[in-house]
């Protein structure tokens, strides 16, 4: 399908943009272990398992939104935002290009820091990781999309969090509840429910996002 | 006057006030917008007499 | 229609909610029977809850006006959708605020996170003021219209969102719980929380069509005086 390979070519240039540039991932990967070492220091001694998990979940969004911020700059510096939006594709495919890159990028992250957090605080079980895993796709679908009006904006990076941590309460909700909920399944569920809910309209209205 | 009519007072009070003060910004706004017409008549008067 | 005719019921509507209000304040202080577990501070409830569903309604209008604008491209949705979104943070932060008084009447102290619509609210204040600062960092035009637009669309799906995520934390993070008993109303008391909530619906709406008025007399000034310069 035409839809898909657009997709797929736009996600593989930002994979490969970052594999060249190696900018944004260390980054991300220092900040997070950074902020998990800030985290014991910040954790008076027995604070409890749910502490930790309540920070895990501010780490994983504040690292993802390092990323968010830088995610649309290889468009931007490069004066290229107005070129792609011309090419001839749906316009919410550079949006799913560029979700998926981000996902990947968070994904790897993730594979470094969730056994990081493991061996510095509590093991994580097959929820909480379901959980961090659904809640990637909401992180990615809805910060890219508000990472695109971010970039229109004159303050461009100082106004992302802003508009992304509203948005991203309910995923914290979602993750940290199925990491330390008797009965996690609700929650999974919720956070499947966000993502798909947010990922429709994020694909209706980026359109409206990036033309005029 | 009880706590509880202190507090229901307070809460009353704080919805007239926020209200007055939105009054008071509507107002400013319409005192520069009636500088603004004032001037464009002005000006208009300046075209009309200039022709 | 032109713009003059179109704001000629609004003094009228005016009157309408000035004598609305003067009524539902009568029935509150004077005919509605006092609350027998909480006291006369219940009569918060009277204006608090009326206020919070006309700032829904009104994030919901700025959402629908964003909408149409989305489709149809007309301006004037823009600046429809600004000012239904700016009387819902207003109103908005009346809730926070009469809530605050009453949780402090109630239960002694000024915020409390059980409280399940104060939360609600605090993050929706929260969205909607990044509202205002990303519409104050972008450019005027089509393009700021797009994304106040998109954004606001954003907001009216959150609040369902918001209100499950906020059900679903209560699970875990608060120790103390503080209960009010839901209004076990009277017929008296439901008669005055309909007056009254009709009051304030009517009020609100003057104020969106008194800001409104405003805010288009403001963008014809500028037109005219770039033709006249």
């Amino acid at each position: 399908m035409n839809y898909i390979e657009d997709v797929a070519t736009l996600a593989r240039k930002d994979l490969r943009l970052e594999l060249r540039a190696r900018d944004t991932l260390p980054a991300m990967l220092l900040f997070v272990l950074s902020t998990f070492v800030v985290f014991h220091f910040a954790l008076p001694q027995g604070s409890g398992e749910a502490a930790a998990q309540g920070l895990l979940w501010v780490a994983l969004v504040f690292t993802a939104l390092l990323g968010l911020a830088r995610s649309w700059a290889p468009e931007r510096e490069g004066g290229v935002f107005d070129g792609l939006v011309l090419a001839p594709c749906d316009r919410s495919a550079i949006w799913l290009g560029k979700a998926a890159a981000v996902l990947v990028f968070l994904v790897a992250i993730e594979v470094v820091a969730l056994p990081a957090f493991a061996l510095f605080f509590e093991p994580l079980d097959g929820a909480a990781v379901a959980g961090v895993a659904l809640a990637n796709l909401g992180i990615c679908a809805v910060g890219t999309l508000l990472a695109a009006m971010a970039a229109a904006s004159r303050t461009r990076e100082l106004i992302l969090p802003l508009l992304f941590l509203p948005l991203a309460i309910p995923l914290v909700v979602g993750g940290v509840g199925s990491a330390i909920s008797p009965e996690p399944g609700r929650y999974l569920l919720f956070l499947a429910l966000y993502d798909a809910v947010f990922a429709i309209i994020c694909w209706a209205s980026f359109e409206y996002v990036v033309t005029e | 006057m009880s706590s509880g009519e202190k507090y229901l007072a307070a809460a009353y009070g704080v919805i007239f006030v926020v209200l007055l003060l939105w009054v008071v910004i509507i107002a400013a706004k319409l005192t520069r917008l009636e500088r603004e017409v004032g001037e464009l008549a002005e000006r208009a008067r300046e075209r009309r007499d200039g022709d | 229609m032109s713009t003059s005719s179109r704001n000629s019921r609004v003094p009228a509507l005016a009157a309408l909610a000035a004598a609305l209000v003067g009524l539902s304040l009568a029935l509150v202080f004077f005919v509605a029977p006092e609350d027998a577990d909480q006291g006369i501070s219940q009569k918060i409830f009277y204006f608090h809850v009326p206020i919070a569903l006309t700032a829904y309604a009104c994030f919901g209008w700025g959402a629908l006006k964003a909408l149409l604008y989305l489709w149809r491209k007309d301006e004037r949705y823009d600046l429809e959708s600004y000012v239904g979104i700016h009387l819902g943070t207003v109103f908005g932060t009346l809730t926070l605020l009469t809530g605050s008084i009453w949780a402090k009447a109630s239960w002694g102290v000024w915020w409390t996170w059980s409280s399940n619509q104060l939360v609600l609210f605090l993050v929706l204040f929260l969205f909607y003021c990044a509202y205002f600062m990303l519409r104050f960092s972008v450019e005027e035009g089509p393009r700021r219209a797009s994304l106040s637009a998109v954004y606001a669309l954003f907001g009216v799906v959150l609040v369902p969102v918001s209100f499950f995520a906020i059900r679903l934390a209560s699970d875990f993070i608060h120790p103390t719980v503080f209960n009010r008993e839901g209004p076990q109303m009277s017929g008296t008391m439901f008669a005055t929380f309909c007056v009254a909530w009709g009051a304030i619906t009517v009020l609100a709406y003057v104020l969106y069509r008194v800001e409104l008025a405003g805010k288009l007399l403001d963008q014809h000034l500028r037109e005219l005086r770039e033709a006249l310069a």
